[in-house]
């Protein structure tokens, strides 16, 4: 149905305009997750209104939300990092990758 | 909504006002905190979305992962990144106007998309009716590939977001 397609691209816009304009790093990473989360409603609302077979979709958004997982663990990690080292976590501030 | 009840339209109104209020909410708020219990509260909602459409066992695992693990793991790193949870610093970059435009066009050009679309046939083909034991059935045979390489993922991110965290003492 369009109704579940177009909620996922309203929520997935509010994802990106997160992304693009949070400065703090972990909003960026909770913005990431709404996008996330569009992805898997366009998965799913597929798999139940085109079922090619059974639940391949669902698969598709399981194995999503535990990379999705992964991939917070990973960056929540390296934010911390972040922190310790500059004492700050504003994404425009880190430029540096050397120093 | 075709051949549904009048009962599943409303709780899908319902369900995405809250996740497009609380999303919208997650990435406008100033204190970064209030921004956390929102997505708790857009995540659930999802999950009611994931019921809406006969998707149980992903309902489930999105409160049990997302509500429950991922969402708690940005409060703690809220927490333990204390003093810039305060509501005075400024939470978004000078490309504010920017962004929004670009994610305007971004939305009308999807939304062009999906309305235009002529070339997926909408079917009300019943989903398998035990959702959790077709995909404990799928994961042991046709995925069990992609399941195990999710598994040693899942360990190398832990390790790896231990290594990191765990920084110079190591």
């Amino acid at each position: 149905m369009q109704y579940y397609l177009i909620l996922a691209a309203i929520l997935f816009t509010i994802g990106l305009f997160g992304v693009i304009t949070r400065r703090n790093t972990i909003g960026i990473l909770m913005s990431l997750e709404l996008m996330f989360n569009a992805v898997n409603i366009n998965f799913v609302t597929f798999n139940k209104f085109l079922a090619a077979d059974g639940l391949t979709g669902q698969m598709f958004a399981i194995f999503i939300i535990v990379i999705a997982a992964a991939e917070a663990t990973v960056g929540l990690a390296i934010v911390l990092l972040i922190y310790r080292n500059w004492r700050g976590i504003k994404a425009d501030h880190y430029s540096v990758m050397k120093w | 909504m075709m051949n549904e009840p009048a009962s599943v339209g409303i709780a899908f109104w319902i369900l995405s006002a809250a996740v497009l209020i609380s999303g919208f909410m997650v990435v406008t708020l100033k204190n970064i905190f209030h921004c956390a219990i929102f997505l708790i509260f857009c995540l659930a909602a999802v999950a009611g979305i994931y019921i809406l459409l006969h998707a149980e066992f992903l309902a489930a695992a999105q409160v049990l992962i997302y509500v429950g693990a991922v969402a708690i793991l940005m409060v703690f790193a809220i927490m333990l990144t204390s003093n810039l949870a305060s509501s005075k610093i400024v939470q978004a970059n000078q490309n504010s106007l920017v962004a929004f435009f670009a994610c305007l066009v971004f939305l009308i050009g999807v939304y062009g998309l999906i309305l235009g679309n002529k070339v997926w046939r909408w079917t009300a083909e019943a989903l398998p009716a035990d959702n959790i034991m077709t995909i404990g059935k799928l994961l042991m045979t046709r995925f069990v590939l992609p399941f195990e390489v999710v598994s040693v993922l899942l360990l190398a991110a832990m390790i790896g977001a231990i290594v990191l965290a765990r920084g110079e003492r190591a």
